[in-house]
């Protein structure tokens, strides 16, 4: 193994937990992994017409009811952290 | 009036038996009046992880369908004053009781005992509503491995359908030495995915298997694992006490000459 892969490779703790958010999050939403990559994905391209997403940090996840919003159902929750602004567009009202 | 506490995981092999008597056994300590139930019917072990598998007379089912009195079939541990285990039944399955009649039977004894701990049998099916029936506050366990962390996550959802009124979390086996070099989730990591409070965090410690081994639980003992097990008795009684730093203290001694 060459010293760079040896840098960026992940440790096997990590790897359990990012394994586990996005299963549970699946879990949780009771649909499959995939289905919430594609929510992922979609979130992004909308998002994406306006501004620019640091798409590394995104988090995306689905919580057990924990707070009073939601009627007794499961929340998602998105965490997009945004690069800046993409050109401004004509908005018209 | 007592509190009656489910000890539930999903998963099986986590822990949830030596939690119960462990747990058990540090609120005796602590002088609270327990009662311990293996809900687990047919697949029978609270008994002999506490050594009292000799003097079992009658069992869970048996005061259940009233062949006899709830007093005739608890057992009494003789090495504390308020300690008493009701043992499952071995030759049912646990279609033997229901929901209800658990309900019932954790109000008949709230009367007579500070704290009923259910220990509940792994799984999601009837023997685990039948545990969960009575209970005012549910313990969930967990290891810090991805199945077992994936089904104490279904448990919990499980829990709030149900309204429990407080979930916990014990995250049990924390290998310090894997955590530091990145190779186990960490108990906050643990934490952070299931979003519930902590109560408890147990080291991996080959003590658990030698008392195991005796039915002596070592809750209250000089280990890691005794003294993080009475630290949640001191939490449940609603003390507040620090967490163990799990990377203390060999003695010098086993320092020098303790095998690694």
């Amino acid at each position: 193994m060459a010293f760079t892969d040896f840098l960026k490779k992940k440790s096997s703790g990590d790897v359990a937990k990012r394994r586990l958010q996005f299963v549970l999050s699946a879990d949780r939403a009771g649909c499959t992994p995939e289905v919430m990559e594609c929510i992922k994905n979609d979130i992004i391209e909308v998002l994406s017409k306006y501004v620019e997403i640091d798409k590394e940090g995104l988090d995306i996840k689905v919580n057990h009811v924990d707070n009073e919003n939601s009627n007794g159902g499961p929340s998602l929750f998105a965490n997009i952290p945004i690069k800046g602004m993409k050109v401004e567009r004509n908005v018209h009202y | 009036m007592g509190e009656v506490i489910v000890i539930t995981s999903g998963k099986g092999g986590v822990g949830k038996t030596t939690t119960t008597a462990n747990v058990g056994t540090g609120l005796a300590k602590l002088e609270r009046k327990v009662v311990l139930i293996d809900t687990d019917i047919g697949l029978r072990n609270l008994d002999v992880v506490m050594g009292l598998e000799n003097r079992i007379v009658y069992n869970l089912v048996d005061v259940i369908e009233g062949n006899c009195r709830i007093k005739q079939a608890l057992i009494k541990d003789k090495r504390y004053p308020n300690l008493y285990l009701l043992p499952s039944a071995q030759t049912r399955d646990k279609t033997a009781v229901s929901p209800e009649q658990m309900k019932k039977l954790c109000e008949d004894l709230r009367g007579e005992f500070d704290y009923i701990l259910m220990d509940c049998p792994a799984g999601i099916e009837q023997g685990f509503q039948n545990a969960i029936a009575g209970a005012d506050r549910a313990l969930v366990v967990t290891t810090p491995e991805v199945s077992a962390v994936r089904d104490a996550d279904r448990i919990i959802g499980l829990l709030e359908a149900q309204e429990m009124k407080q979930t916990h979390l014990i995250v049990n086996r924390l290998r310090t030495d894997m955590v530091k070099r990145g190779d186990m989730m960490s108990s906050d990591d643990v934490v952070e995915i299931l979003a519930i409070e902590l109560i408890g965090v147990v080291p991996d410690d080959e003590n658990i298997v030698i008392s195991t081994n005796q039915g002596e639980p070592l809750a209250g003992n000089d280990t890691m694992a005794g003294r993080a097990y009475m630290n949640i008795c001191h939490r449940i009684i609603g003390e507040d006490v620090p967490y163990l730093d799990l990377n203390a203290k060999k003695g010098i001694f086993e320092k020098i000459f303790g095998k690694r």
